[in-house]
């Protein structure tokens, strides 16, 4: 049971981690108080550092490569944020409202990954990244022409073209404007609401991990010949993955835009996609902390860059970092190279080098 | 008459991404890698003959035949020369050290690459939109009451001109032959002394060349030009690849002309707004339908 | 599911005598495997034919061949990791046809693959606790909530991973990543993972490949121990002919995709075609 003690370790020092890091900002916000700036970026990160956290599930546990997820943040943030407003007098208290319209956000964003995780996990490999890539395209333009009001009569809908403002009965109001996006959003998202959903994907993702299901999981990612030929139903399992993913997507998709007073559809666009996929791949495929200090750490970096008019040259060197990144992580000779360095200092190299070793050129 | 003149608009549309689609097809064939960083080529190819042109227009007497083919040409040449070392270098620097590595992580690199050109040129050159100038001037025929312009005749005539050689290219030259061994089997080429390492470098090289072309006839046909101009046409593209069937060679025309065809007929007769999700929804009904192409084969995985 | 495959094959059954020597303890109970007139072709190439089979319930038994034979084609046709294109089938009088890859390991075929195929990144208890995956069973949303469900589930699969791993002395190494173990103990994980599913027909893909003589001798007391151990049959692809002949009972000899000599070892050993086959034709002077 050393081993159960040994991985659980890890994970709790994961949870103390957030915990700590959210006292300690409080504290901090208490006594010397945060700029403007920084408070007003708590929110996004939370939102960011969850959406991080969903992706590395399928690109990292899972092992396939979704160009979409900003698709699936966007499901959520449409949904959670129209039913925050149509909740608004049913349920007056926020913080009740505000998880009652992330639960809401998550459900069609958990649907909406199921229905396009049926012929997306056929493929593999370019194919489903690029079919991923597709479905959020589609997703985005859907939600620009997508017209959403709610009066007495309950809800209408059009697409393409607003037939809905004008078939409003008195004080029903337009929920979705299609290009406008949804505006006059009540701000309720709180930090204290991102942390708690930060550490309940964290729950969801390691206690996932480590039981059948994410053995399983791991099992076909690794290689998926192997776990059908031991009676593992591999699409099931990468289902669930995205499925989970694309659910936790979808909340912080809804606690994103409550932290926002308008929102339109071009903002989760495929850069979007690519800045979390970014977060995910500079903290590690499969790391889970890496994922939220990347994610934390990259959401501040461009306000800071701001100060010193560096802003422009941000997305530049995330691409390089990018490259470099997998180029040296993947490169069998740079991977020695590092081997050997680190080796050095851990003064357990191991004394015969692999092919007659550098030295005897 | 609005069907025909759809059509025809189709065909020239669907006449670019074919020759972009080559490229993509190629480096797919061969490396074995979806070169995500290939539309931003067609970009770059753009800003040079942006800058060739409007650079040496000033020389030529307004209104003369030598001002508008002198300054196309040039651009032209000098937006192949550009792409063709970009290409070839991204290839050595990004691509090449992660030969063995999965195809996740070379396409993560070649979305980097992507964002890197992108963002490069926003830095560069800014992301105030440019106006290009047709490389063949503005003029039009006309025929049976039906407009046809010089930009649509050249980009039809250039991709057909382009498939015929590459298919020469591939089918009859030692290099082409090179080519083939190596998208079949990189070891067994290199066994029977291919320098697969070269081989590749010249797949990009000419993918890339392929990509400046697109990328002039696209900037002459469309005349905005921003860094993020070649994104949507380098997916499609690779759309079209796909529906021909990636790695052959007819399979890339055949699925670029469809594929401008559909978008032309999506813009015209449903809406503006919704077309690229339509062009999206065909790329998802192929890979699920016919995951091969209509002219591709497909290989199973061996145990 | 199994009830609908079972009520179907009669169209597809043909009287066809095995001609197999089934052992004698196993020959009053039916064959827990037999393959009727199975083929497969690819595009025009017919790579296994007339493929007839019969494998007694705790039978040893060995598929050998010249490289290319078809041997591993077969492995993949019972594995249902290709269809077949002509013939049967029959898991324990049940008609595989129809059915996946999963279904046909639930069934009761575990395999392990001549280039191995592990969950390198697992550890090596977590590539037993895969192959324990429809043995202990709990929902993912015990798993995610850890519900009692999720303790229970994991303290019997712990224990059931360890016990596996003892039949090759590997308990210490539960904790290492797969991946890293060396080529030999990554062959003997593999076989202990196809175990874990519960089979009653174990097929092994060159399990000694790579082994030294002292190794492949441990090797094939153990693959006796697990046959005595777990009673269920054992078919395995072999080019160690110390090994083949050692502890199989049937031997089954392909060439070309079709089966040449079918026996004992003794048979085997002394058949003609067998020697020519491996050999050559002996040159007329």
């Amino acid at each position: 049971m050393k081993r159960m003690t040994k991985k659980n370790r890890a994970n709790f020092l994961t949870y103390g981690g957030v915990i700590l890091a959210y006292l300690l900002i409080r504290v901090y916000d208490g006594t010397v108080g945060l700029s403007s700036m920084i408070q007003g970026l708590l929110v996004p990160i939370c939102a960011y550092v969850t959406m991080a956290l969903a992706l590395n599930l399928v690109v990292g546990v899972s092992g396939e490569l979704s160009l979409g997820h900003a698709g699936f943040m966007s499901v959520g943030a449409f949904s959670g944020t129209a039913a925050a407003i149509a909740l608004q007098n049913a349920i007056p208290l926020a913080p009740l409202r505000l998880a009652v319209a992330m639960a809401i956000g998550a459900a069609f964003a958990a649907l909406a990954g199921f229905l396009i995780g049926i012929p997306v996990l056929r493929l593999n490999g370019d194919y489903l990244a690029i079919v991923t890539l597709a479905f959020g395209e589609i997703i985005k333009s859907v939600f620009n022409n997508l017209y959403v009001g709610l009066d007495a009569k309950g809800f209408h809908f059009s697409f393409l073209n607003d037939t809905v403002s004008s078939r409003l009965g008195a004080g029903g109001k337009l929920l979705i404007g299609g290009p406008m996006g949804i505006s006059g959003i009540k701000i309720i998202s709180s930090f204290t609401a991102g942390i708690i959903l930060v550490l309940l994907t964290l729950v969801i993702i390691f206690n996932l991990v480590n039981s059948r299901a994410g053995r399983a999981i791991m099992a076909a990612r690794d290689n998926r010949i192997a776990a059908e030929s031991v009676g593992v139903n591999v699409t099931k399992y990468k289902m669930m993955a995205f499925v989970t993913s694309a659910a936790l997507a979808g909340a912080a998709g809804g606690l994103y835009t409550m932290s926002l007073s308008t929102v339109v559809a071009n903002k989760f666009d495929f850069n979007t996609s690519i800045l979390i996929l970014v977060f995910v791949v500079l903290g590690g495929m499969g790391n889970m902390w890496g994922s939220i200090l990347s994610a934390s750490f990259l959401t501040l970096l461009p306000e800071l860059l701001r100060k010193f008019n560096l802003d422009q040259y941000r997305m530049l060197v995330y691409a390089i970092v990018l490259i470099i990144v997998m180029v040296v992580t993947n490169s069998p000779f740079l991977q020695q190279l590092v081997e050997n360095v680190t080796g050095r200092f851990k003064k357990e190299a191991p004394a015969e080098a692999e092919e007659g070793g550098e030295g005897n050129g | 008459m609005t069907f025909l003149s759809y059509l025809i608009q189709g065909i020239s549309l669907g006449s670019i991404y074919a020759i972009i689609a080559l490229g993509y097809t190629m480096v797919y064939g061969i490396a074995k890698m979806l070169n995500f960083a290939h539309g931003d080529v067609i970009m770059v190819g753009g800003y040079m003959c942006f800058f060739a042109t409007s650079g040496l227009r000033g020389n030529f007497p307004d209104g003369s035949v030598a001002q508008t083919v002198v300054p196309g040409l040039a651009g032209l040449l000098l937006a192949m020369a550009v792409c063709t070392l970009l290409g070839v270098t991204i290839e050595r620097l990004a691509y090449k050290p992660l030969r063995q590595a999965p195809s996740l992580a070379v396409l993560i690199t070649a979305i980097g690459v992507s964002y890197f050109l992108q963002n490069g040129a926003q830095v560069l050159w800014t992301s105030n939109p440019k106006v290009c100038t047709s490389v063949i001037g503005r003029g039009a025929i006309t025929l049976g009451g039906l407009s046809i312009s010089h930009v649509i005749l050249l980009t039809v005539a250039m991709c057909v001109v382009i498939m015929v050689a590459l298919t020469w290219f591939t089918g009859n030259t030692r290099m082409g032959k090179a080519m083939r061994a190596c998208s079949e089997d990189k070891a067994a080429a290199q066994l029977m002394g291919i320098n697969v390492d070269a081989t590749i470098s010249m797949t990009f090289a000419i993918g890339s060349a392929l990509a400046a072309v697109a990328g002039v006839l696209f900037t002459s046909a469309y005349p905005t030009l921003m860094p993020t101009t070649g994104a949507l046409p380098g997916i499609k593209a690779f759309t079209a690849a796909v529906f021909g069937g990636i790695g052959s060679i007819p399979g890339a025309m055949l699925g670029g002309i469809l594929l401008g065809v559909i978008e032309t007929f999506a813009k015209g007769y449903i809406s503006t707004q919704v077309s690229d999700a339509i062009v999206f929804a065909v790329l998802i009904i192929i890979l699920l339908v016919k995951p091969a192409g209509l002219l591709g084969k497909r290989i199973p995985e061996k145990v | 599911m199994a009830d609908r495959v079972q009520r179907r094959p009669a169209t597809k059954l043909v009287p066809v005598p095995s001609t197999n020597k089934i052992p004698e303890r196993d020959v009053d109970k039916t064959p827990i495997l037999e393959c009727r007139h199975l083929g497969i072709d690819f595009g025009g190439l017919t790579a296994v034919n007339e493929f007839n089979m019969a494998i007694g319930r705790t039978e040893i038994a060995g598929l050998i061949g010249p490289n290319g034979a078809g041997k591993t084609t077969v492995f993949n046709l019972l594995t249902k990791v290709y269809q077949p294109t002509r013939g049967t089938i029959l898991l324990d009088g049940l008609d595989t046809h129809s059915m996946n890859s999963v279904q046909v390991n639930r069934a009761g075929i575990a395999r392990t693959f001549q280039n191995i195929r592990l969950f390198g990144n697992l550890s090596v208890e977590d590539n037993v606790k895969v192959g324990l995956h429809n043995q202990v069973r709990y929902g993912m949303f015990q798993g995610v909530c850890r519900l009692p469900g999720y303790w229970r589930g994991e303290r019997v699969a712990h224990e059931r991973a360890m016990e596996l791993l003892s039949i090759f002395d590997m308990q210490d190494l539960a904790d290492h990543q797969a991946g890293s173990l060396p080529y030999g103990a990554q062959r003997r994980l593999e076989i202990v993972r196809a175990l874990a599913t519960n089979p009653s027909l174990l097929l092994l893909d060159e399990p000694a490949a790579g082994m030294n003589p002292s190794e492949t001798a441990e090797l094939m007391d153990n693959i006796v121990k697990i046959r005595d151990t777990f009673h269920i049959a054992v078919l395995l692809i072999e080019h160690d002919m110390s090994l083949v002949m050692g502890i199989c009972e049937g031997i089954c000899v392909l060439n070309f995709g079709e089966i040449i000599a079918k026996g004992t070892p003794e048979e085997i050993k002394n058949d003609p075609q067998v020697i020519e086959a491996y050999l050559g034709k002996k040159r007329e002077v």
